[in-house]
């Protein structure tokens, strides 16, 4: 996968969710106390999203992983999270119990994060983890589950899933755990994915493999995708639109093509600032960070 | 004169060894670049002539002289390292004007006051943040002082191990910009290792792509410029990192 | 007193005592947000001031005797009563805090440097180094403190200072084993990696780099061991090892007081109220520093 096919080019699929998006958010705040009062961390931004894949870039403290953390209500005191509105396919995510939000998390809305590491139980096997996560929200008879979790791990593109399904974490590679980690993620069929930085402990070639894998399962089933990442390239390959988040706040928002017409200056200076592999400038342009209130 | 010279060099980490018959010579102003995938044994090839893995066999010339296995005087004067890691490169308990007097004190240097504050002027870090403690500082500002430590004792040469991987984009670029200055103005010779091809092409002169502990190849950036690197592999990591960057350049 | 605050709390010092006082400044106010730390430094704090002043607190002399008023009762006179020998309890209590605070502080100032350097040392060049230097510390673990002072001070003889060596001869293995531990964590880190590329020789690693990070967790380990220090010095006192009469050290002076527990329980009780409110009162510190200290902490 990683021998340099032309990136593919994705028909748009923006049309299909504009009616009736899957997730809407509203005016969402995150706030953390700290000893000078409360900062707000998020600062009012709101979306949607369809059956598409949107793209939410910023650098470190921009918020992006927060806002991603916050749809499913992963944010944990002291820390506040308060919308307008925050519905999920009709639920109001806001008013959700604890309770409730565990049958929709998993279940509905998964969540991919970045290193497999830590996400993954050292003591169970790979295919007990995926089946854990089948069987939490669906009742199947064993076999049946057994055969589940080889289709998913066969879909991720591991080659010997029989084998894999009983390794333990540590011995599985950094990107086949990543790989397991979104079959662990995607077994349930939920309706949204919300992966945050899925391949940034990965090589470059790994990386590509394993986004190609999202990025097929995501079309393939109809998923909402939302892909949250500190790289513009891999952002603008991977996604239908674009949000360019900086210090809490969206500062564009964009389809993915269209990027390099970007217009907002912080938007601008982060592709300038990227070196590319033919680099014939001499000096890289720095962004001036006193324009946006940022630190 | 070659600033390093690696002959027939195998490096080991207990009882694997990870680094297999590297030959390396890299001339005196030169900025060279290691390449490859994480396990490749760039890293490792940097730490060897640093003398912090001191298991190998062969022969390693800093500045036309052998070095020895273990950790040199001399060597420390004329060969500096920057690690990767900004957070865990300094001393949490230190202030920004200890971390780099140390150097100095160590090697019995004086007018320590004078060249720290020349120093923090070089790496484009205010006066103010003299007396700070690390963790008042952003990533890309402990960067700066991470530079600046290496460059106290006035060294020839600086290992750069992934000096921007852990930055963001925007810190990244005033980083290799700093590096791209420091380099004109004293002369240094770099060695970087990284798996990031764009900052190869920004910041080098030649470079080598390493896989499984071997070297590849060894090619003139202009070919990586170009696309041109030789070897299947070369090829492999040039096209995994194209499809992830921007098709279109910005202008 | 604002400017004072605001020299302590600038973001930007301009001299290396500045930032350190900005850094004391910065943990005491962190201690004093904690209630529970706070009363563990005020009882400490108190203890240190009996100590200093103790001959104008004390309203009587702690040794001189009046076989008249033998086991009175507390009263508005003698405020804790009087014991075997007539002597004022509360003198002799107040008194008593210089012993303890001498105990205290002298196995704190043996122990822990000695056990910092053994446990950095060991960690540090590893080896046979740490397998000789640790073999020597499980020795020492491996028996029960008490009954290791109490084997000292068998050999050295009783009185109040074989007390405090033997006291100190037995804390410091516990503090070797967690310099060591420390140590191994940050042994490889990279900014102590650093100083070796500059060329810094091991000790200056270990005393200039390694050492200040230890310290924190020494102090909070120190702290909470005091409690322990008090207890077995007043148990080395109490079977009449430590310190020796007329010395008002309180587990002597339970010791004395027990024989006439039942009809006069003051004798017994009041040295024992001092030694719980100050152990107490260190492991409240003790607790709080661990909070306000932990390294993990740091920075937020």
């Amino acid at each position: 996968m990683a021998n340099g096919a032309p990136p593919p080019s994705f028909p748009s699929r923006k049309g299909e969710g504009g009616a009736e998006p899957l997730l809407s958010v509203k005016n969402l705040r995150v706030s953390f106390p700290t000893h000078r009062g409360r900062v707000e961390v998020v600062k009012g931004i709101s979306f949607s999203v369809g059956k598409e894949r949107l793209g939410i870039v910023g650098e470190s403290g921009s918020g992006k992983s927060m806002t991603g953390r916050s749809i499913l209500k992963l944010i944990r005191k002291p820390g506040l999270v308060t919308a307008d509105r925050m519905e999920f396919d009709g639920i109001d995510l806001l008013s959700q119990s604890e309770k409730q939000m565990r049958s929709i998390r998993g279940a509905r809305i998964s969540m991919v994060m970045q290193d497999p590491k830590f996400s993954l139980n050292p003591v169970m096997t790979v295919g007990e983890q995926i089946g854990e996560a089948l069987v939490t929200h669906t009742r199947l008879p064993r076999r049946e589950v057994n055969e589940r979790i080889w289709a998913m791990l066969d879909s991720v593109r591991i080659d010997d899933p029989k084998r894999v399904a009983g390794l333990y974490p540590h011995e599985v590679s950094g990107g086949m755990g990543q790989r397991v980690m979104i079959a662990m993620m995607l077994i349930p069929e939920p309706e949204l994915l919300i992966a945050d930085e899925p391949t940034s402990a990965l090589d470059v070639s790994v990386q590509a493999q394993v986004l190609d894998i999202i990025d097929d399962l995501v079309t393939t089933k109809g998923m909402g995708l939302i892909l949250i990442s500190h790289d513009l390239g891999l952002v603008s390959r991977y996604c239908d639109r674009i949000l360019v988040m900086n210090s809490g706040v969206v500062v564009e928002e964009c389809a993915a093509g269209e990027l390099e017409n970007a217009s907002h200056p912080y938007t601008r200076g982060l592709l300038a600032a990227m070196p590319t592999i033919n680099e014939q400038r001499d000096e890289l342009p720095v962004l001036d960070r006193t324009q946006w209130a940022g630190t | 004169m070659s600033a390093i010279e690696l002959n027939n060099v195998d490096i080991s980490y207990g009882d694997s060894k990870v680094v297999h018959g590297v030959n390396l010579d890299i001339a005196e102003g030169e900025s060279f670049a290691l390449v490859g995938e994480s396990g490749s044994g760039k890293s490792t090839i940097l730490r060897a002539i640093a003398g912090l893995a001191p298991d190998w066999t062969g022969g390693i010339s800093v500045l036309g002289r052998p070095r020895t296995h273990g950790i040199e005087r001399r060597v420390a004067r004329q060969v500096q390292m920057v690690f990767q890691d900004p957070y865990g490169s300094l001393h949490p308990r230190k202030t920004i004007d200890a971390a780099l007097s140390e150097p100095l004190a160590i090697n019995g240097v004086g007018n320590r006051g004078e060249r720290v504050a020349a120093m923090l002027m070089a790496v484009g870090l205010d006066q103010r943040f003299r007396f700070r403690f690390p963790h008042q500082l952003s990533g890309g500002q402990r960067q700066r002082v991470a530079i600046a430590r290496a460059l106290m004792l006035e060294p020839k040469v600086l290992l750069l191990d992934e000096p921007t991987s852990a930055l963001d984009v925007s810190v990244q670029a005033e980083i290799l910009n700093l590096l791209k200055r420091l380099r004109r103005e004293q002369g240094l010779t770099y060695l970087l290792v990284t798996h990031n091809l764009p900052v190869v092409s920004f910041l080098c002169d030649r470079l080598a792509v390493m896989r499984h502990g071997r070297i590849v190849e060894v090619a003139d950036v202009a070919l990586l410029k170009q696309g041109k690197l030789v070897e299947a592999y070369s090829q492999e990591l040039l096209a995994a990192t194209e499809g992830i960057v921007l098709v279109g350049t910005p202008s | 007193m604002t400017s004072t605050r605001d020299w302590l709390l600038e973001d930007s010092p301009t001299s290396l005592w500045q930032a350190n006082a900005g850094r004391a400044y910065r943990v005491f106010m962190a201690l004093l947000r904690n209630p529970l730390s706070a009363l563990g430094g005020v009882i400490i704090l108190v203890l240190i001031l009996t100590a200093i002043f103790a001959p104008w607190i004390a309203p009587f002399s702690a040794t001189g005797q009046n076989l008249k008023a033998r086991l009175l009762p507390p009263s508005g006179v003698n405020l804790m009563g009087t014991d075997e020998l007539g002597r004022d309890i509360f003198s002799r209590v107040i008194y008593g805090s210089q012993i303890t605070l001498t105990i205290v502080g002298l196995v704190a100032l043996i122990s822990a440097p000695l056990g910092l350097l053994v446990g950095a040392v060991a960690g540090y060049f590893g080896g046979w180094t740490d397998r000789l230097l640790m073999g020597f510390t499980d020795i020492f673990l491996s028996m029960p403190k008490l009954i290791l002072a109490l084997a000292f001070v068998a050999a050295l003889g009783p009185g109040i200072n074989n007390a405090i060596i033997a006291i100190a001869i037995t804390s410091w293995p516990a503090y070797a084993r967690i310099a060591r531990a420390e140590t191994l964590t940050i042994r490889n880190a990279e900014f102590i990696q650093a100083v070796q590329l500059q060329g810094a020789n091991p000790l200056r690693v270990i005393v200039q780099h390694i050492l200040p990070l230890c310290t924190s967790s020494m102090i909070v380990r120190v702290t909470l061991d005091m409690a322990g220090v008090i207890l077995t010095a007043a148990g080395l006192g109490f079977i009449g090892l430590g310190a020796q009469p007329p010395l008002p050290e309180w587990g002597a002076m339970i010791s004395r007081g027990r024989t006439f527990i039942l009809d006069q329980w003051w004798v017994a009780t009041m040295p024992g109220f001092a030694i719980i409110i100050v152990s107490l009162g260190f492991c409240f510190l003790g607790d709080g520093l661990r909070d306000v200290l932990d390294p993990k902490s740091e920075g937020k």
